[in-house]
């Protein structure tokens, strides 16, 4: 950790072996606070149902104390929703933050470029011929639904791309392009839905809103191991996005290679969506609205990937927390972020419209 | 303003007499070959099927019918369904070309916007909370529903100045209706009964409807095409812009209400009896500019008829493909109308209103 005679001044590089940086309270604080807020969320969340539990309680229980039965209820049957939710969340918020860094876009996210629509027509495809036959041809489903939805919104993405790449992406036909594509996806799975028999419907219905009932160990896995592999590879990706958010000219005069490196990190971000998708169904808004929130909390001129994350993960738990307890019926968590989503988009697009760059 | 669409091509002339009449007889034999086209479809939808009927059969059906098997097809099941799917192809073909001309938007659609999930929503409350089961029920939901996602559509089209750009407003209604559609699934969740008719309505068909249908929405459409008729003056100096039409003597605010009276008479009655269809009215109002130019007394009727050949040839078509079973309109229509839709937002200039 030491300066050099190029540093900013306030803003202390900070280096240590391959990585560098600069020391940045407010993204710091920003970011602590959301981890403190998020552990108190999630607590709460795995406090609330037949049986509550308290907070205290909850954390106790987590860090290995309580009692027999506390520990059991918690770790076994409650922390594995909360926790799938918590990834998914996080996975969401950082895709978000990737793509709108990369496309230099706010409105540009995974849900707006038809990746978790397509996602989630793969996965319809699944559950409407896949099930029902037999044992095994069920619990192939099961295993084939989370890859099936990686290739769906994989395609998704292919297309979109190519479909708008014209000596060059421009971000708003990227945006109008994925619109196109969403529609068919929607087109298809209402399709499926009517040719799908009505308890695969109801199925698929309630996967299509994002929903995290009835989540075991067995789906925190695959998402927890993703995570684990997506996430530093998106953060060692990272260090060019300074560079590109001056422009792409600009940025392959600083060194960066522009495309090469919007493929892979973009490859990174629609990997984190997909698998989220994957796990819970398509979660709406999540990825769309967190990383310009954390821009905003961070005061930072691109969203920042891990505060973005960890909100992401804040958000998803929270909606949970609402859809469990708002109403006296449980509702899919897809719905809370819908609601709370939606007027944010119809909020961004009527600043966008007075002339407000984002 | 408009040119655009017709590209290049055409050197500016100020137009004397004989170009005006010119222009009028080729407008007028525009209509008659779109009319004529209409009847062709209407015939191949009367005679195309799970059970095809020979042309002669059906002429005999409809003009001298015995009672016989075909008759009664033709009867009661055929000619309501291409009735209906005239209907409900002018009056999307209208509203899109309405709101292309109000928002000043060459992606504005019922369908794309929103209009037609926020008429199924409302529709889906209506059955749900206070039971109601007749069309004549629940087309007043519908409007309701309409109405609110249009005004939204609206308030969005105005806001600022120079209005939204096209990613603005196209993603408005993404957002409008990713919300509508969350709203709906939770209310269709709690209820399997309401789930299972939901989603033979939500994928966008005109199999299996009442016959009498195609009648009840009839005085509806009638009234959306009568507002649509006194608003075309009216969108051609907006067309201008507000402030030129406000200057040339036009009530700004009136003309937006009456298209807005009209988007959603034509946008609920057809979503009401249909499900909501999206892109006829994109693809068709398009075309339609392209026919006829950016005259909306002229644009109007072409991209209504327009719309009932694009809907009754997309249900044919959708009939023929996935024998003995149907593709429903609504699947056809995307299939169709998203490839334009991208071939639109790909041209190297975005299309000017």
């Amino acid at each position: 950790m030491t300066g050099t005679g190029l540093a900013v001044p306030g803003r202390p590089p900070i280096r240590a072996g391959g990585f560098s940086g600069v020391w940045r309270p407010r993204l710091v604080t920003v970011t602590l606070v959301g981890v403190g807020l998020l552990v108190l969320v999630a607590a709460v969340n795995i406090g609330r149902g037949e049986f509550p539990i308290s907070v205290g309680d909850v954390l106790g229980a987590l860090v290995g104390g309580g009692d027999r039965a506390q520990r059991f209820i918690v770790l076994q049957l409650r922390l594995p929703r909360t926790l799938t939710g918590l990834l998914v969340g996080a996975a969401l918020g950082m895709a978000g933050a990737i793509t709108q860094a990369i496309t230099r876009n706010p409105l540009a996210s995974p849900d707006l470029l038809g990746v978790t629509g397509a996602a989630g027509t793969a996965a319809v495809a699944v559950i409407a011929f896949g099930g029902g036959s037999g044992v095994v041809v069920g619990a192939l489903a099961q295993v084939g639904l989370p890859i099936a939805a990686l290739l769906g919104g994989l395609l998704a993405a292919v297309l979109v791309y190519g479909l708008a790449y014209r000596r060059g992406v421009v971000s708003d036909r990227l945006v109008l392009v994925g619109v196109g594509v969403n529609a068919v996806a929607v087109a298809i799975t209402s399709w499926l839905l009517v040719v799908a028999n009505i308890n695969q419907a109801t199925q698929a219905t309630v996967w299509l809103t994002g929903s995290l009932d009835g989540r075991d160990w067995a789906h925190v896995v695959p998402v927890a191991v993703a995570l684990a592999l997506l996430v530093p590879t998106g953060l060692r990706l990272s260090f060019g996005l300074g560079a590109l958010a001056l422009g792409d000219d600009t940025a392959s005069a600083l060194g960066v290679r522009v495309n090469r490196y919007r493929v892979a990190l973009g490859l990174v971000a629609l990997t984190l969506a997909a698998v989220a998708t994957a796990s819970a169904g398509p979660i709406g808004f999540v990825a769309l609205v967190v990383p310009q929130i954390c821009q905003r909390l961070v005061g930072a001129s691109t969203p920042p990937l891990v505060t973005s994350a960890v909100y992401g993960a804040l958000l998803t738990v929270s909606a949970d927390l609402i859809a469990r307890t708002a109403l006296p019926a449980e509702l899919p968590v897809g719905i809370v972020t819908a609601v709370l989503g939606a007027p944010y988009l119809l909020y961004l697009l009527g600043r966008r419209n007075r002339g407000v760059r984002l | 303003m408009t040119t655009a669409i017709t590209g290049s091509g055409r050197p500016a002339r100020r137009p004397g007499r004989t170009d005006i009449g010119a222009q009028r007889s080729r407008r007028i034999g525009f209509l008659a070959v779109l009319l004529l086209l209409l009847v062709l479809v209407g015939l191949a939808s009367i005679a195309v099927g799970a059970r095809p009927i020979p042309l002669g059969a059906v002429w005999d059906a409809l003009w001298s019918p015995v009672g016989g098997e075909n008759d009664i097809v033709v009867r009661t099941l055929r000619l309501p369904r291409t009735a209906l799917g005239i209907e409900v192809g002018i009056a999307l073909g209208v509203a899109g070309a309405l709101m292309q001309g109000h928002t000043r938007n060459p992606l504005a659609e019922p369908g794309l916007l929103g209009v037609s999930f926020g008429a199924g929503f409302f529709v889906v409350l209506g059955i749900f909370t206070f039971g109601v089961t007749s069309l004549l029920g629940y087309v007043w939901f519908a409007f309701a529903g309409a109405f609110v996602a249009s005004v939204v559509v609206f308030l969005l089209g105005s806001l600022g100045r120079g209005g939204p750009t096209p990613v603005t407003l196209a993603l408005a209604g993404v957002a409008v209706s990713y919300l509508l559609r969350a709203l709906t699934s939770a209310i269709v969740l709690a209820d399997q009964a309401t789930l299972d008719a939901y989603r033979f309505w939500d994928v966008g068909s005109l199999a299996g409807r009442d016959a009498s249908i195609a009648a009840q929405i009839t005085p509806f459409l009638l009234a959306g095409l009568v507002l649509a008729a006194v608003n075309a003056p009216g969108l051609n100096l907006l067309a201008l812009g507000e402030d030129m039409a406000r200057g040339l003597g036009q009530h700004v605010l009136l003309t937006r209400c009456t298209g807005l009276a009209a988007v959603t008479l034509l946008t609920g009655a057809a979503v009401a009896a249909c499900g909501p269809i999206a892109f006829v009215g994109l693809v068709v109002a398009h075309l339609a500019r392209f026919i006829t130019g950016p005259d909306y007394r002229w644009l109007l009727p072409t991209a209504g008829l327009a719309g009932a050949v694009l809907l009754l040839a997309a249900d044919v078509i959708g009939r023929v493909v996935a024998r003995p079973g149907e593709l429903q309109v609504g699947i056809v229509l995307a299939l169709v109308g998203a490839p334009f839709f991208v071939f639109l937002v790909r041209r190297r200039r975005m299309i000017r209103l």
